[in-house]
């Protein structure tokens, strides 16, 4: 207990130094595009595949569980919609993420750590806190949103794909459901979601790097800490954010 | 001028180093030998403020470096040109990426101006053809001599090398050491070398400073070393079976 508030502490220290006035803006630009390139344009494919098979599997149950002569067909296409907005796109793109990113970002810095290149930088008066992880949070902050808005678009078109394929209901009828009592603020509320999650993967993940200490294999343990933290963190604000962004 | 001014520091309840008083005097080559695990890295980073010490202080000319802040250490590191015992260099980046990164950071060169600073250190470590590799391209030789470019880019007034020439065959060994050498002269920085390399003891050392488990044992000349009576020293010195036979004939 006492060493979870000591990370704590150590964590809000590390973001103090990320945060502090970057040495040279347009190195930063450049650094923030490499990232978007590397941990973004990256996750596009897993999260396409992931995200069309999940809206598929959500209509398709949707439309087993409300077989019934008294709801309206188009109930799928709203059903499936809401899941993916409000829920699926935002926590579960964060959670691939968490995965992916994170484990990436966490054995990328650790190795920097162990192999002395943090300290290389820091001892050329470099900010290494702020010019290694300030860049990947940035990145990760605006590009996860845009993450989330393609896994809703990619989930819905899922839905009606397989809607098309087996013939379960009409397409016509699913289409009909997406636009049904839509509300736009859930729009905003998945990409503040989105912003937030990617925040917490980045920032967690980074600092499992850069305080792993020793040889390669605590680069390893850093990167299996950094999922299962930034995992857990994720579902404890899922359910704070839900809470006061009540729709 | 670095000078330490009783300086101890711990690991985890062990004692590293143990209450260390030296002077480093600046356009010398100061040399740092011992044996492996004697605490020469460790003093090394404590120096430069990678490691915090536990007691005593750390001074670079007339700036007492211990007490400074994180904003004014930044200012001094500026200053301070380093050669890690691995190397160091960025994985993500190119040799000529390395070598210009400080400029691109602390400078406000024109990109012609930039390129001429890049060319001119990799040419003083041999290295023009290289440029567009990255650090896993490298032979350990290559990194090493890459990381001697990226701590001079800058001209520092500061320059610590761990072990610059450890892995490095004789030839280049004497290559690095000399350049490490002309460059302390020609721009009169203070520089620090840790080795366990007795030729470049022999080559360039101006002021050596020999550390035994912690404590600083013995100091003093090149021509000092081969005659002093210190057993440890003497162990360390004419550790192999020529430098003892040669040892024996001379006298
Ligand atoms: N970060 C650290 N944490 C704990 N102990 C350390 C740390 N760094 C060094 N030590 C210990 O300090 C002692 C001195 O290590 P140091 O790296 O300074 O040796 P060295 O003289 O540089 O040896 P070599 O010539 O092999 O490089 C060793 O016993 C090492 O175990
Ligand atoms: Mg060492």
């Amino acid at each position: 207990m006492i060493k979870l508030f000591e990370n704590i502490g150590r964590y809000f220290m590390l973001m103090g130094k990320v945060f502090s006035r970057p040495e040279k803006i347009s190195i930063y630009r450049r650094r923030i595009w490499f990232e978007i390139e590397a941990l973004g344009f990256n996750s596009i494919s897993l999260t396409a595949i992931i995200s069309a098979f999940i809206g598929a599997v959500v209509a398709l149950q949707m439309a087993i569980t409300l077989e019934s002569p008294f709801i309206p067909q188009f109930m799928i296409g709203y059903a499936t919609r809401e899941v993916m907005v409000l829920e699926f796109s935002s926590t579960v793109v964060a959670l691939i993420l968490a995965g992916k990113v994170g484990s990436n970002i966490a054995s990328e810095i650790g190795t920097m750590r162990i192999t002395e290149q943090i300290d290389a930088l820091e001892i050329m008066g470099v900010n290494s806190a702020s010019y290694l992880i300030l860049p990947k949070v940035v990145a990760t902050v605006i590009f996860v949103p845009l993450l989330t808005l393609f896994s809703i678009f990619v989930g819905i078109v899922g839905g009606y794909a397989i809607a098309y394929l087996t013939g379960i209901m009409l397409p016509g009828d699913y289409v009909e459901g997406l636009f049904y009592c839509f509300e736009p603020f859930s729009i905003t509320y998945a990409l503040v979601k989105g912003a937030v999650f990617a925040f917490i993967i980045t920032s967690i993940s980074a600092y499992c790097g850069y305080y792993a200490k020793g040889n390669s294999l605590e680069v390893g343990r850093a990167s299996t800490r950094a999922v299962v933290a930034g995992s857990i963190t994720i579902m404890i604000f899922d359910l704070i954010l839900t809470q006061i962004m009540r729709v | 001028m670095i000078r330490a001014d009783h300086i101890s520091k711990t690991f985890d309840g062990r004692e590293v180093l143990k209450d260390i008083s030296v002077e480093f005097d600046t356009g010398k080559t100061n040399l740092i030998i011992g044996r492996s695990g004697s605490g020469k890295t460790v003093l090394l980073k404590s120096l430069v403020g990678l490691h915090e010490v536990d007691k005593g202080l750390i001074f670079f000319d007339d700036t007492c470096y211990t007490k400074l802040g994180f904003r004014e250490r930044k200012e001094i590191r500026k200053d301070i040109g380093m050669i890690f015992q691995v190397g160091a260099l960025l994985d993500s980046s190119t040799v000529r990426e390395n070598v210009r990164l400080p400029l691109d950071l602390f400078t406000e060169m024109t990109e012609g101006e930039k390129r001429d600073r890049v060319n001119f250190c990799l040419e003083r470590v041999r290295l023009q053809g290289a440029d567009h590799l990255y650090p896993s391209e490298l032979s350990g030789g290559m990194v090493k001599r890459v990381a001697i470019a990226r701590a001079i880019v800058l001209n520092p007034r500061y320059l610590f090398c761990d072990e610059p020439n450890s892995g490095l065959d004789p030839q280049t060994s004497v290559v690095i050491d000399n350049l490490i050498h002309d460059i302390t002269k020609e721009f009169n920085i203070t520089t620090i070398i840790n080795t366990h390399d007795m030729n470049s003891v022999m080559e360039i050392g101006e002021k050596i400073v020999y550390i035994h488990e912690g404590h600083k044992w013995w100091e003093g000349t090149k021509d000092d070393i081969l005659l002093s009576d210190n057993p440890e020293l003497n162990d360390f010195v004419f550790a192999s079976a020529m430098a003892k036979r040669a040892k024996s004939v001379a006298r």
